[in-house]
């Protein structure tokens, strides 16, 4: 029973630190947005908030906090508190899975812990997948409960758009686990191990190059953001689903929507991008005699790859228009999906053949 | 332990698949539908199926009840009372659903309690062994199974598919 508690008490802490980290991004990004939005179109972003604003974060949260709670009229009560929860609770959990280091053991009083992953199951993608096509219905629910005409059509077109998109993600991840031959992202991490050429976006013997690129494009259509973010067009549906939303409801959606950035960027660091395995083989810091340490790189190189992805959608946000609703659909299942598929069938021949020569 | 997850599992699939059919507002129908289903996934884990159990999250709670979701709210169905006076069926479905239940009942109480072989799952790979056995053992069902949904894929594009003179017909 102790070790059931010590083990208990462990899982409780990583998730905590986790947990603390998210949010510490979370907070970082919706700074870093305003400052990399506003240094892209020649302005200085937020600056009357602590010195060069860096506390703006931080007195946004404390004004949504206080702001008042308001229920529409009509609005379903139950569904228009569950919906913001709904949001953000797969947004977080898929984090669980996620290796943010080496795949080191270490003994806390007697058990063996993995400081840098949570949990290694063994359908750590597919998990990631499930809970990710379960954030649809925070948004679906949220924008039906309103009560609120943009709402529903902000709602609708988030779940057309979150269904046709998912199913690219899906896809484009195919290739991967084809060559890793795993499904548990520790594993297809570390094999990627020993330089750049060895990353699933370069690897002998199918560069999964265009599966990258479609796993990007679709991430960013998933997430709602710039220029697949129609669910919340400011032009036509005033906030899209979360339009009569306020106060702390509204910052849960908000939250949701960077974590889930976050999210996508992690996994693309991590199937695609090698995860926490540096583009050159082996670590500097072993190198150096310093074997204890070579996790810090492990880590630093991780945190670089997906702030390096969540600088991208500031980036895409930055320069391009919103798609037109038709063009959205029409991209994502007449451009996105056939590449997708097309790039599962090269991927299989190709290690079927190499790994008959082999 | 697994008897109490198992009964845990098994009492709310129970009561949230009887929620569905028994609610008024059909959006909350389809909540209840989705905690089913999580349900359902969570006896799939303690099976040791993690696939499955993933997949079934994906497929049914993702996907498909996403949409079903997406077609309640565009038509806007708040409160339809048709549905809930139907007794003459219900009890035409029921009654022989009661005595094949009652049979079974009788049948398993006779038969004598006989221990389940737990099922080698290879190690912790059972996707592998899911993929092994789908395309050796079941490649034929797998194939006509692939087969039926591609037919009906294509009958809902030719149903849904309007000539251009049609659509311009009716304005």
């Amino acid at each position: 029973m102790t070790e059931l508690g010590l083990r208990l008490a462990v899982s409780l802490a990583q998730i905590a630190a986790v947990m603390g980290i998210v949010m510490l991004t979370v907070m970082i990004l919706t700074l870093a947005e305003r400052k990399v939005l506003g240094w892209m179109q020649d302005r200085m972003g937020p600056m009357e908030v602590g010195p060069y604003g860096i506390l703006q974060p931080i007195a946004d949260g404390l004004k949504l906090f206080f702001k008042e709670d308001i229920v529409p009229a009509g609005a379903n009560k139950f569904l228009f508190t569950m919906a913001p929860i709904l949001a953000m609770v797969p947004a977080m959990i898929g984090f669980a899975v996620i290796p943010f280091g080496p795949d080191l053991t270490i003994d806390v009083f007697g058990i063996s812990v993995k400081p840098f992953v949570i949990s290694d199951i063994n359908i750590g993608i597919l998990y990631i997948l499930a809970f990710a096509s379960i954030g649809a219905y925070g948004i679906i629910l949220g924008g039906w409960a309103s009560n609120s005409k943009y709402s529903l059509l902000g709602g609708l077109r988030s779940a057309a758009q979150v269904i046709s998109y998912e199913l690219n993600v899906g896809l484009a991840i195919v290739g991967v686990l084809i060559m890793a031959g795993s499904l548990s992202l520790v594993k297809i991490t570390e094999a990627q191990a020993g330089g750049f050429w060895h990353w699933y976006v370069f690897a002998f013997p199918a560069p999964q190059i265009f599966a990258f690129v479609v796993y990007v494009i679709s991430a960013v259509a998933e997430t709602n953001r710039v220029p697949f973010d129609l669910p919340e067009a400011e032009s036509e549906l005033v906030a899209g689903f979360f339009t009569e939303y306020s106060g702390m409801r509204f910052a849960f959606f908000f939250i949701a929507e960077y974590a889930n950035m976050v999210l996508v960027s992690c996994v693309a660091a991590a199937m695609f991008l090698g995860g926490w395995n540096a583009p050159y083989p082996g670590t500097i810091l072993a190198q150096l005699g310093l074997e204890g340490f070579a996790w810090i790189e492990g880590v630093a190189w991780f945190t670089v790859k997906v702030y390096g992805f969540l600088f991208l959608f500031f980036w895409l946000r930055a320069t391009l228009p919103r798609l037109r609703y038709d063009q959205l659909m029409k991209f994502g299942w007449k451009v996105m999906l056939p590449i997708a598929l097309g790039n599962i069938v090269v991927t299989a021949i190709a290690m079927y053949i190499y790994n008959q020569f082999k | 332990m697994d008897q109490l997850f198992f009964g845990y599992f098994a009492g709310v699939i129970a009561i949230t698949a009887l929620l569905v059919v028994a609610l008024r507002n059909p959006v909350y129908s389809a909540l209840s539908l989705l905690v089913m289903f999580f349900h359902v996934a969570g006896l799939y884990v303690t099976l040791h199926a993690e696939f499955l159990a993933a997949v079934q999250i994906i497929v049914y709670a993702g996907a498909i009840l996403v949409l079903y979701l997406f077609v309640v709210m565009l038509l806007n169905l708040h409160r339809d009372d048709r549905y809930h006076s139907q007794w003459r069926t219900v009890a035409f479905v029921c009654v022989p659903l009661f005595i094949e239940f009652m049979v079974l009942i009788g049948g398993s109480i006779a038969a004598a309690p006989q221990s389940v072989a737990p099922v080698e799952t290879g190690s912790g790979e059972n996707t592998l062994a899911i993929g092994e056995v789908l395309f050796s053992t079941y490649l034929f069902p797998f194939e006509v199974a692939s087969l039926i949904l591609l037919v009906a894929m294509i009958g809902a594009i030719i149903l849904a598919k309007r000539d251009v003179g049609d659509a311009r017909s009716e304005g």
